[in-house]
């Protein structure tokens, strides 16, 4: 990866390990897609067709003004217009916790897509975890709202979405636990900041 | 922040119509032939010297080739998209070459029922033949071809213009780079088509119509003109925004147990109605109706309009406005779905605008905002 790239993804920890489990050549749904720089990333590295989808009317502009597809579209109202297996990868970063219609959407995003690509902020880190048990609502650099400006909504765990995967016959293809950009090891749900998973629904 | 690299919107100034003539038959879809027909445009820019910056803006029902700037004689007449395209605006004519034309069938100077058929030196009338979509654009073609456009950089259109920014692509995949498809349909619904049949009987009933051929009684049908306008801009409107302007408020402040105007909202509708009546061809307007009744480019491939678009190569930008029951949102994701289907370039916003139907005509912030980025690319792209 050249600096230049490692710039554009800086911002967000998860993209890095999201574009590696991109094949080149795919076709890409990237839900929550913000100002679309994880998909114009996996443009010009894994010469995927992407597009992303929003409802927010700043990161519809900012998509067109990085010169990335974008679809507005309310993500809580499903995947309509979309064909089952219509996409090789659908991808969802760091919006799980703040959709309300949770199983709906991760279930959307294996109807369309052949495979999905799932990140989300362990609420299971030991330190979010102390901070709860010492009587508080965590506060962390990936969940950095206090509880009463929080557009998360569903805080969960790995071990939580783990269970939510095998309840509904999802099978993970490749998990990482990540904390500050890294990789952890063992004890991945108490160590990890951000969990990113490859997952399939077997048809 | 994005750089601000673009110089104060202003007009383009003071612009004059200009003339074709075209001497070689054009085909029609009806399988008619028009035997030679003048088309009347206008352009903004200038031309780059790889002519690769050419922008076409198609007009909907009640325009035309005046899109941008004002008439030295008559500074009032402003074009009718001039809050998008001038030195400057979203389509920043500083950039692109733009081109404005009355289609033909039109009332503004291109060839259309009123002109005089050289056949029989008298008006066309009745005998001018119906004219669709298709027949527009390969007319457009035409004048691109005139004036030394291969491909242009973008075709872009509201509503029926929409349409033909849609067709191009269509027709004409590799002559058009950039589609911008806004408050748009890929067909006319049952009730879309019912409001276009209102309009056409309110005129072919009217006396004063007399088959078509009124331009040799010395009239017009003012009357059939009229109503065809009032429905027509009940439709471009939303409920609400209706409701907002003009409510129930009384024109003489209160009811007058009679069927002259009382409420505002019949006094704006006659107004528009006498203003298009003065200046609206009735058998123009018989024609554009049916263009988009007839416009269905899903038809000829068993309703699949993904395998109608197959053809196309342009990047899309498409835009609907959330109060539009005209042609709604829907309509447009119709569009954008079978766009995907191609896995064509596609963009989609959908404006929450308050204006119904007009909202493409209007200066919204996000929508200028939008079109403007696109331009941007479009012009980094050149």
């Amino acid at each position: 990866m050249t600096g230049q790239e490692q710039g554009v993804l800086s911002g967000r920890s998860d993209f890095q390990a999201i574009a590696a489990w991109v094949r080149p050549d795919s076709t890409v749904l990237d839900l929550g897609c913000g100002d679309g720089v994880l998909l114009k990333y996996l443009e010009q590295t894994r010469n995927a067709r992407g597009y992303g989808i929003d409802i927010d009317d700043a990161n519809v502009l900012a998509c067109v003004r990085n010169g990335v597809n974008v679809i507005q579209s309310d993500l809580e109202r499903g995947l309509a217009g979309f064909d089952a297996g219509s996409f090789d990868c659908v991808i969802l970063s760091q919006t799980l916790q703040a959709v309300r219609h949770t199983e709906e959407i991760v279930l959307e995003m294996l109807r369309v897509g052949r495979e999905a690509i799932v990140s989300f902020p362990n609420f299971g880190r030991w330190d979010l975890r102390l901070q709860v048990a010492l009587g508080r609502m965590p506060v962390s650099a990936e969940l950095p709202y206090q509880w009463y400006n929080t557009p998360n909504v569903h805080l969960f765990t790995i071990a939580d979405f783990e269970s939510f995967c095998s309840g509904h016959g999802i099978r993970v293809l490749e998990r990482v636990a990540l904390h500050r950009g890294r990789p952890v090891g063992a004890l991945a749900n108490l160590l990890g900041s951000i969990a990113v998973y490859r997952i399939e629904k077997p048809r | 922040m994005t750089p601000r690299n673009h110089i104060e919107p202003r007009s383009v100034g003071a612009v004059r119509p200009q003339t074709l003539h075209f001497a070689e038959p054009l085909r029609l879809r009806s399988g008619a032939v028009l035997d030679s027909y003048d088309l009347v445009y206008e352009t903004y820019g200038t031309l780059n010297a790889a002519k690769s910056n050419a922008v076409l803006a198609c007009h909907a029902l009640n325009a035309a080739h005046h899109v941008a700037g004002y008439y030295a004689e008559d500074p009032d007449n402003v074009g009718w998209w001039d809050n998008m395209i001038g030195p400057g605006k979203p389509v920043d004519t500083e950039k692109f070459f733009v081109i404005g034309v009355n289609n033909v069938g039109g009332c503004f100077g291109s060839t259309g029922p009123k002109s005089v058929d050289p056949k029989t030196g008298k008006p066309y009338g009745s005998s001018f033949p119906v004219v669709t979509v298709e027949d527009w654009v390969n007319a457009q073609a035409r004048l691109a071809d005139r004036l030394g456009i291969d491909s242009f950089a973008a075709v872009m259109g509201g509503s029926l213009g929409a349409m033909q920014a849609l067709q191009w692509t269509i027709g004409y995949p590799e002559r058009i780079r950039n589609s911008i498809v806004v408050a748009a349909a890929p067909k006319l619904s049952a009730q879309n088509i019912a409001f276009n049949e209102v309009a056409r009987q309110a005129i072919t009933t009217d006396p004063d119509f007399h088959g078509g051929d009124y331009y040799g009684h010395g009239v017009v049908p003012r009357r059939g003109l009229r109503l065809a306008r009032m429905i027509g801009h009940i439709t471009y409107l939303s409920d609400d925004v209706m409701m907002e302007k003009f409510g129930r408020a009384l024109s003489s402040g209160s009811i007058g147990f009679h069927f002259d105007v009382d409420f505002e909202i019949e006094s704006y509708l006659r107004h528009q109605g006498d203003k298009f009546s003065e200046y609206f061809d009735a058998n123009t307007y018989l024609l554009i109706t049916r263009a988009l009744d007839y416009f269905d480019p899903a038809a000829a491939h068993d309703n699949d309009l993904s395998r109608a678009l197959a053809a196309a190569r342009a990047r899309f930008l498409v835009v609907s406005f959330t109060s539009d029951w005209r042609f709604s949102p829907e309509r447009s994701r119709e569009i954008v779905k079978a766009l995907l289907d191609n896995r064509r370039d596609v963009s989609y916003a959908e404006i929450d605008a308050p204006h119904g139907h007009d909202a493409f005509l209007l200066d919204d912030r996000r929508y200028h905002a939008l079109v403007r980025a696109y331009f941007d690319g479009i012009f980094e792209r050149l």
